[in-house]
């Protein structure tokens, strides 16, 4: 698959997007600047990316708990993103959503769940429209290893492949739910193999390589968009940082070791897109590293917008219940 | 006016909605051959694209119909109430919660038909009246209709409404005849009835009696009987639970100064609850005696029909209840 320059240099830009952003995020974290539960992307930025600028901006996706990339990989705004996590009104959600709901519905995002595998349903639901309308547009949906375990999961890819849907179902395995290997949860080897059962290509791919994870899912754009149904995709990644910032009580090395966590971080998917695009002559360091900065810009400039946005008023409280507004009870 | 059988309102509300609208679709288990009868003849009209048959999978369907409705399409899903438990997931995480969570950046107008099976020997799985579970949970618009012309207008508004509706279908009223004017005959060409507003079917000066869905039958049928008695019954059908017209029921206990309300759920935490609830706050000083919830009993539904008959509101236990209001 023949990629050009600009779409190669949107995937960097794009991973460096979510690299600084999830790094500006552990930050400010630690010098509690929010609360909450916020779960960190950092080494799993190539899933997201590669599969994103595959679609069009009229393609919808849906994420997860983990989802803090999904938006910035299909374009959404930073400044907005990080707004939300301060809880402020400038936020995608104008606050109401937070670190597990950053969705920006503008670019085609159909919301970031927190329980986990509710979203494959939606998705599947918005391929549904898609075929219903006639209309040209699929979905995807991003889970873990862990979610691929949800009946919901299940119940969706079924429903999919029976009714020939435009969707790409893509399980971030990160190798761990939590403290829990899905080496002790998953009855196969691998979550693509379940594809089978549902009568639907699955791919297993290396999910620190953006350009595999562009070329997989393209495929199964391009399937879907032909009108033959879903397919499963699943990255094969590692998460760098623990679970979840907020989440004390995991002490690391207990549930996979050091020399593990050495090892994939030796293979970061923005020093193996970055060497490519060198070595192939592609880019030069130079440029690399001024998108490197610019994202880095970008981010710094998040924060600031995101830290004078104002926090709702009380008044803010009984917005957004519904469309059709009904009295408070 | 033309007789209309309660679930034959259901059908003439979605072929009219189907036909005006096409975004509308339905979905669920065999309905494509009706087996519950609302989506007779839909199929033969609209094709397959529009009336689709799931497979067993309400988490999945239910959720899909949410991912539709927020890319533009207005999804009508058939159920049973006793199997949304299974889709619970996605009623509570993704329909009710979304709008909100996401700061108001997407509509989602789904219509979720859950027919309520009771009375009728079907026992605890197949008898579910979960209607003031879903009421306790925001961002979602209660419906249940008493009668076929209430059941058109409401579901026909429904289906035009931009968030999420439950429609909580009675079983027990499915046979039931009623008038329902033609379209002709009404303003605009349509019938079509607001959320939020109380049907006052009866007027009446000594009691007030709130009826829920297929309580509002037997809550007439007392009122009728008590007449009889010198016994005078206003009984007013709230038609939607959420939201809920309290100005007319506060207005009517304020005539009236006594309650008695017929629900078919379970008596705690019920509908009658939370109307029993707003007046003792909001209408405690018009209030001449407590007021008596008759609502089914908290156990679960027995197969007997020996067993059964126990359970439920009747006309006997909301007459006795009004009187008790008056001793
Ligand atoms: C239905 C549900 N059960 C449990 C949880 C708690 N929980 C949050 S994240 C998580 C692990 C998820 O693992 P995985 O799906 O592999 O995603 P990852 O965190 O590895 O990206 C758990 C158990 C939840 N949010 N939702
Ligand atoms: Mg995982």
């Amino acid at each position: 698959m023949a990629i050009d320059k600009d779409l190669l240099m949107l995937m960097l830009r794009r991973m460096w997007t979510i690299r600084h952003f999830e790094e500006t995020v552990i930050d400010i974290y630690a010098k509690g600047e929010f609360g909450g539960a916020a779960h960190p992307y950092i080494g799993e930025e190539a899933v997201a990316v590669g599969a994103c600028v595959a679609m069009q901006d009229t393609d919808y996706i849906a994420g997860n708990h983990r989802s803090h990339g999904h938006p910035l990989a299909k374009g959404g705004d930073p400044k907005r993103a990080m707004a939300e996590l301060l809880g402020r009104v400038d936020g995608y959600c104008k606050g109401k959503g937070g670190s597990m709901h950053l969705a920006d519905f503008s670019v085609g995002i159909l919301g970031e769940s927190g329980i986990l595998g509710s979203s494959l349903p939606v998705a599947t639901g918005a391929a549904l429209a898609s075929k219903i309308k006639g209309e040209d547009f699929i979905s995807a949906v991003f889970f873990g290893d862990g979610a691929s375990n949800q009946g919901a999961c299940h119940e969706s890819m079924n429903l999919a492949s029976v009714w020939k849907l435009p969707i790409i179902f893509i399980c971030e395995n990160n190798q761990y739910a939590v403290t829990t290997s899905y080496r002790d949860t998953v009855a196969v080897e691998h979550v693509s193999d379940r594809a089978s059962a549902y009568n639907m290509p699955g791919v297993l791919v290396d999910g620190q390589d953006v350009v595999a994870m562009y070329e997989a899912v393209s495929v199964g754009i391009e399937r879907a968009r032909a009108g033959e149904g879903p397919s499963l995709v699943e990255g094969l990644t590692y998460r760098y940082e623990e679970h979840s910032l907020g989440l004390g009580r995991i002490r690391r090395g207990e549930y996979r070791p050091e020399e593990e966590i050495e090892t994939w971080r030796q293979r970061d998917p923005i020093v193996i897109h970055e060497k490519r695009l060198v070595e192939q002559g592609i880019a030069t360091q130079e440029e690399c590293d001024a998108v490197r900065d610019e994202e880095a810009k970008e981010i710094e400039e998040a924060l600031e917008f995101a830290r004078n946005s104002p926090f709702p008023e009380p008044g803010d409280l009984f917005d957004d219940m519904f469309a059709d507004a009904i009295p408070q009870p | 006016m033309p007789e209309t059988v309660f679930v034959n309102a259901i059908n003439e509300a979605l072929q009219e909605e189907m036909k005006r609208d096409e975004s509308v679709f339905i979905m669920g288990e065999d309905i494509k051959r009706s087996i519950y009868g609302a989506t007779m003849g839909l199929l033969e009209e609209f094709g397959e694209k529009r009336v689709l048959d799931t497979p067993l999978s309400e988490n999945a369907f239910f959720g899909a119909a949410v991912g539709a409705a927020a890319v533009g399409m207005r999804p009508v899903v058939e159920t049973l109430t006793s199997f949304m438990w299974v889709a619970m997931d996605q009623l509570v995480s993704q329909a009710a919660k979304m709008r909100y969570m996401f700061g108001g950046q997407v509509n989602l107008p789904v219509v979720y038909r859950a027919t309520m099976y009771y009375g009728g020997g079907s026992a605890a799985h197949h008898s579910d009246r979960s209607y003031p579970m879903f009421m306790n949970m925001p961002g979602l618009k209660i419906v249940a209709p008493s009668n076929p012309a209430d059941m058109k207008g409401l579901m026909k508004t429904a289906i035009r409404d931009n968030d999420v509706v439950i429609m909580f279908e009675d079983g027990t009223l499915f046979g039931n005849r009623g008038e329902v004017p033609a379209n002709e005959d009404v303003p605009g060409g349509e019938l079509l009835i607001p959320f939020g507003q109380a049907n006052t079917l009866r007027e009446g000066s000594d009691v007030t009696a709130v009826a829920i869905a297929g309580s509002v039958p037997h809550a007439l049928s007392a009122a009728e009987e008590l007449e009889a008695d010198g016994i005078s019954v206003e009984v007013i059908d709230p038609r939607t639970l959420v939201p809920l017209d309290k100005a007319t029921i506060l207005a009517s206990v304020e005539k009236t100064g006594r309650l008695v309300i017929a629900d078919p759920a379970h008596k705690v935490c019920s509908a009658a609850s939370e109307i029993a609830s707003i007046v003792a706050e909001e209408g405690f000083w018009s209030l001449q005696a407590p007021i008596a919830k008759v609502a089914s009993e908290q156990v679960h539904i027995p197969y007997s029909p020996a067993l059964e008959k126990l359970v439920y509101p009747t006309k006997e236990k909301i007459a006795d209840a009004v009187k008790r209001t008056l001793e």
